[in-house]
Formats: C-alpha cells, sequence, structure tokens
C-alpha cells in the first residue's frame, strides 16, 4: 500500500516498509508512526537515527541482540536493554524501528 | 527440546566470487541468522570465496548491492572466528593486507577491539575443518 505524505506518494511492501530506502524522509517515519497510533519522541529518533546510520555502515538492518548490544554501548546501559526498546517499539524494536527508519525488515526476523 | 543447551560447532565454507552468483550473499545472510542460536561459529574462505573479504568494491558497473561492509559487522554478531586459506590467497596475488579489517570488541575486555580474521595454510586448516559437527557449503 503506498503512503502519502505531502502530496507524494511512496511505494511500500505488504508490511509497510518502504521499497526503496532512498525515499526516506524524517516525514514518512511520522506518518508510518500515526498509522500505527504512536507518536515518534525524541527516544525514538535516538533509535532511528542509530539505526539509520548503522545501516550506512554495515548496509544491514541489525538483529535485536546486536541493536540492544549497540545501543547500550552508544546511549548507555539504561537504554541497551530489550525493555526499554519494547515499551518505544511494542511491535518488536528491530521490526518497527527498522520500518520507521525506511530500511528492509532485519534479516532473520520473520 | 532434547538438544538444548548442545553447542556445536558450525562451519561456513566460502568458496565463490562474491558476485556472479547468489552464494556469497545467501551464506552471509545464513550466518547473520544463525548467529542468534549461540552456536560455535567458523567462517572460512578459500578458492575465489577469499574475493568476498577484499577491500574496496566497487558493484556500481554491475547494479548490484555492495554488501562487502557487512562482513565487518560480524563481530557484532560475535563471530569472532574468520579463517582465509593462505594458499587461495597466494594463487590469486593477493595478501592480507587487501583484505578488510574484521575485527570484534571483547566485552569482557572493556570493549578492546580484537582481530577475527585469520589468514591460515591449507594444511591447518584441514584440521580445523577436521573438527567440526557440522560444515555448510556455499
Amino acid at each position: 500500500m503506498p503512503l502519502e505524505v505531502n502530496g507524494q506518494s511512496y511505494e511500500t511492501d505488504e508490511e509497510g516498509y518502504l521499497a526503496n530506502l532512498n525515499d526516506w524522509q524524517p516525514e514518512l517515519a511520522e506518518a508510518m508512526a500515526t498509522a500505527d497510533g504512536a507518536e515518534l519522541s525524541d527516544n525514538h529518533w535516538e533509535v532511528i537515527n542509530f539505526l539509520r546510520e548503522y545501516y550506512e555502515e554495515y548496509q544491514i538492518a541489525p538483529a535485536v541482540r546486536v541493536l540492544t548490544k549497540a545501543i547500550g554501548k552508544k546511549l548507555g546501559k539504561d537504554k541497551g536493554n530489550s525493555k526499554y526498546l519494547y515499551e518505544l517499539f511494542p511491535y518488536g524494536p528491530a521490526k518497527q524501528a527498522c520500518k520507521y527508519a525506511g530500511l528492509p525488515k532485519p534479516t532473520g526476523c520473520v | 527440546m532434547e538438544d538444548e543447551g548442545v553447542v556445536k560447532k558450525f562451519c561456513y565454507m566460502n568458496r565463490k566470487a562474491p558476485y556472479g552468483t547468489i552464494y556469497a550473499l545467501e551464506s552471509l545472510e545464513v550466518v547473520l541468522i544463525a548467529a542468534a542460536f549461540d552456536q560455535d561459529i567458523s567462517l572460512v574462505f578459500a578458492d575465489d570465496g577469499v574475493y568476498q573479504l577484499t577491500n574496496n568494491q566497487d558493484t556500481d558497473g554491475i547494479g548490484m548491492k555492495n554488501f562487502s561492509k557487512t562482513y565487518t559487522a560480524l563481530g557484532d554478531y560475535d563471530i569472532k572466528k574468520i579463517y582465509v586459506e593462505k594458499e587461495s590467497l597466494e594463487e590469486r596475488g593477493l595478501t592480507a593486507d587487501d583484505l578488510q579489517a574484521l575485527k570484534y570488541e571483547d566485552e569482557d575486555d572493556d570493549w578492546a577491539e580484537k582481530d577475527s580474521l585469520f589468514v591460515v595454510g591449507r594444511e591447518e586448516l584441514s584440521k580445523i575443518i577436521d573438527e567440526q559437527d557440522v560444515v555448510l557449503s556455499f
């Protein structure tokens, strides 16, 4: 189902992941969150931006375990745990945050 | 599960050039998925597989995604044993300097960076493979 933002239409796959990585812009993340009934706080953006940087560097979306460890290292132990990340992204931190970040679904996620 | 807690030694053999066939990318994806199961994982690169780890890959001309940077994320996945066959490098005029530096951070040692790539001779490599419980060939 295509996503409509600012009069532009963006292609997504059947699960709502952005078809073209280069289409991404912050407004798209906002629109996806709104559709899920969520609102993005600075804490959400921290994770989304982290994922985009990770993808830029390694060309993959990290698995949850890897994400949790890396967030803990970068943003502190109080954020590098699954409780914190699941509170932010109840549909699964890797899956949901990757979607908002415009990345493909993490390898190994079903 | 009756096998719960049993850690097996898994070895992923990579023998093909990175592009042109899907083997290299598929192997990498399987490894990343398998890493979630806390098994003892080794990766072997031999024959044309050594090209998978080379520096400065550029795929613009062939319209494929350059996934070579993903190998540098293997450390994050706790994959710390990556063996490259010395003879395969030599036969192709390559040295360890032509390969990406693959490292992992040791959580128990204040995140010190340590090497995870080892260039080993054919004889030693055959011993390593012989010690494995499961060998998957790509």
